[in-house]
């Protein structure tokens, strides 16, 4: 692989329009600006319809931008076509040549590219051990699991080692155990070879669990790139907050500013609220409070001198690990606390019950101040 | 016997499947046996039949002669076993050529626009609403000596001075293999067509993906995968092209008789029905024997896939 330029892609400003049906024009991708670097895990996270394939495909070359334009290894990819470019595809419906068996369809873009033919058996045999599919070499693919079929789709796009491997929700073909199995694996077999991974998602656990970074997209738009963490931690908009996750919101208008913190004022609670200003918002300004709720202190005593807020229990679900407190916090608020069931006990008293008087207690350090998007 | 019924599962499905079996024994085994039995008799002065067990009939059709100028018992007379191979191989050569001209229009219809696909198939299937033998007429007057071809080469001819010999396109053997190809393309468009539909845009984009370049996507996926359409196609082409005497009697006259022209001359004019019976059995058997080395080949047209 050879490295000569800092991002294995890059989008530059891409936009793709199509033709509906409707005769209408839709920017499936709108403006779309995204950096991969080499070796790196990249997820593009988002709701349906939202241009991941898309984007996706005028990687892989199936599809040319209508603006902008892509490129690998630093390369303005054009009208190349997807058999001239250094990158390979894993299909969501895994497209495995139902006429070729296991070998002949993993050997396939060797042949393609005249390998000797010793060589095409050690590498096909070395992706047959990566992808635990020894023994199967024989078979064709209807006579295999979903499970193996997606191997045996991963192993024919990763034989060609290109310089990155673009893969369309390939396990979402899958059930839920087998999903998380191949979610390790996966991730196991991407940092053993090395590859950069530009992987389609709209299961964020996944994206969370899997992403060395993360491309939250919502209506042909980039929303926020980032590590999992940023995106959880600090989303930048509602948007991020809302789809990634769970979250409380307010909205308000700012008060005052100090430092990195921000003072709302919140009519729905008639209070004011301190948080961490993440929006960079200045005083007057409109702004959204969100905060999770994990993150809310439940008590009976106020735990704060300030920023916490009296309400009544509405309802309560008891999940296991967690209660999970639904405060009614009057003019009409409702919000959801998430309280980790930390002790043992039968009491039902101990998990919160309904028409209970509770404190909550936003923490400053854990409210986020977004700008209204 | 209700009872009986009521319990026993295998009475049950002789019984499901006795309208069948009848259909079958009254329209296929009896007739066949009675060709058979017919074809071993010899013919009598006014065209009856007397029933014995003698191989004279299939011995003449085998290029044998009973009945020699020199007087002695048989002589190489290979008169019918001219026709049987003339009409293998216009059979052989007619499949062939249908296959070359259907395969890129199915190609084409399959890979057109969803809303043109249907009008393309409408086009296809247009000249089937029209009666088989009225078709071949058209031909007729296409290749006539005085015909459509003939009077636009002669106008054209006309125009530039140069001196034109009406071409004689009628009865020849390129008329018939012309009035073949065109009765039965319909035929082979048809299966191939349905075939390359079924392939999924995403396999063509794998193979793309994977460095195939649009011909070898085209001789590693698309025909392998279209295989079935082509042998469907060539079943339903093949055998009723060794079969028909429609086209060959109109266009090719006497110039070309196939076994077909043989078998109806023989039950029509020539009055000798035991000898057209062992005729449409041999004819029976070459395609019999011939579609069984294919399919034993290429599969019955099913999907290739192995279970
Ligand atoms: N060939 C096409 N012609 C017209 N519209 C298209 C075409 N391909 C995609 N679109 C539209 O573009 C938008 C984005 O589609 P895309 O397939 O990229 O979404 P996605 O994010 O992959 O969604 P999903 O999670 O459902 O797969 C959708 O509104 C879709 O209807
Ligand atoms: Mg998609």
């Amino acid at each position: 692989m050879t490295q000569t330029s800092e991002f294995a892609v890059e989008l530059r400003d891409v936009v793709k329009t199509f033709k509906t049906p409707e005769g209408t024009l839709l920017n499936a991708v709108d403006h779309v600006n995204m950096q991969i670097k080499h070796g790196e895990f990249f997820s593009m996270l988002g709701s349906s319809g939202c241009g991941k394939t898309t984007s996706l495909r005028m990687m892989a070359g199936f599809e040319w931008p209508t603006e902008g334009d892509v490129y690998i290894e630093g390369n303005a990819q054009g009208h190349t076509p997807p058999f001239q470019r250094p990158v390979n595809t894993v299909f969501q419906s895994y497209a495995l040549f139902q006429h070729m068996t296991i070998y002949q369809n993993i050997a396939f873009g060797l042949e393609m590219e005249r390998a000797p033919a010793d060589e095409v058996k050690t590498r096909v045999g070395r992706l047959l051990d990566m992808v635990q599919l020894n023994g199967m070499e024989r078979r064709y693919p209807k006579q295999l699991s979903g499970g193996q079929q997606q191997r045996v789709a991963l192993a024919r796009a990763l034989v060609k080692m290109p310089n990155v491997l673009l893969l369309d929700e390939p396990l979402g073909a899958l059930d839920l155990k087998l999903r998380k199995e191949m979610q390790l694996e996966l991730k196991a077999i991407q940092q053993k070879v090395g590859i950069t991974f530009v992987y389609v998602t709209h299961d964020q656990e996944e994206a969370l669990t899997m992403s060395d970074r993360i491309a939250v997209m919502s209506k042909g738009k980039v929303m926020q790139v980032g590590i999992p963490v940023e995106i959880y931690e600090r989303p930048q908009s509602r948007f991020v907050a809302d789809f990634i996750g769970e979250s409380n919101f307010f909205e308000g208008i700012v008060q005052s500013v100090e430092q990195d913190r921000a003072t709302v004022l919140v009519p729905s609670l008639k209070a004011e609220v301190t948080g961490l200003n993440t929006g960079q918002v200045g005083v007057g300004q409109k702004a959204i409070i969100s905060i999770r709720p994990e993150k809310i202190r439940i008590s009976e005593q106020p735990a704060l001198k300030t920023n916490f807020f009296n309400g009544t229990v509405k309802t309560t679900t008891y999940i296991g690990s967690d209660t999970h407190v639904y405060v009614d916090m009057g003019g009409g608020v409702t919000l959801k606390v998430w309280e980790q069931n930390k002790i043992s006990s039968l009491d039902p008293r101990a998990y919160y019950v309904q028409g209970q008087k509770v404190c909550l207690n936003l923490f400053p350090e854990n409210t986020l101040i977004l700008a209204e998007s | 016997m209700l009872k009986r019924l009521r319990e026993n599962k295998s009475f049950q499905g002789t019984l499901l499947v006795s309208p069948t079996l009848l259909w079958m024994i009254a329209l296929l085994f009896i007739p066949l046996i009675l060709t058979t039995i017919i074809s071993f008799g010899t013919r009598n002065a006014d065209g009856g039949v007397i029933y014995g067990f003698s191989f004279h009939n299939y011995v003449r059709l085998f290029g044998f002669s009973t009945d020699c100028p020199g007087g002695q018992a048989s002589c190489f007379d290979p008169l019918y076993a001219n026709i049987l191979g003339r009409s293998l191989s216009l059979a052989f050569w007619t499949t062939v050529i249908v296959i070359a001209l259907a395969y890129p229009l199915a190609y084409f219809i399959a890979r057109a626009h969803p809303k043109r696909r249907n009008t393309f198939l409408m086009l296809v299937l247009v000249p089937l609403w029209t009666n088989f033998v009225i078709r071949v007429y058209a031909w007729m007057m296409l290749l006539r000596e005085q015909g459509v071809i003939n009077g636009i080469i002669g106008w054209v001819a006309a125009r530039f001075g140069v001196q034109f010999e009406p071409l004689q396109m009628l009865y020849t053997p390129g008329a018939v293999l012309v009035g073949m190809v065109y009765e039965f393309l319909p035929f082979m468009i048809l299966p191939i067509f349905t075939s390359l539909e079924k392939i999924d845009v995403p396999l063509y984009e794998a193979a793309a993906d994977l460095g195939a370049n649009p011909f070898r996507t085209f001789l590693r996926v698309t025909l392998p995968l279209s295989m079935p359409g082509v042998v469907a196609g060539t079943i339903l082409v093949f055998i009723p092209v060794m079969g028909t005497f429609i086209v060959s009697d109109l266009l090719g006259g006497k110039q070309v008789i196939l076994v077909g022209n043989l078998i109806q001359n023989q039950f029509l004019s020539a009055r000798d029905p035991t000898f057209g019976s062992a005729a449409s059995l041999i004819l029976m058997i070459m395609t019999l024997i011939v579609t069984y080395f294919y399919t034993r080949k290429f599969g019955f047209g099913e999907e290739i896939i192995a279970v």
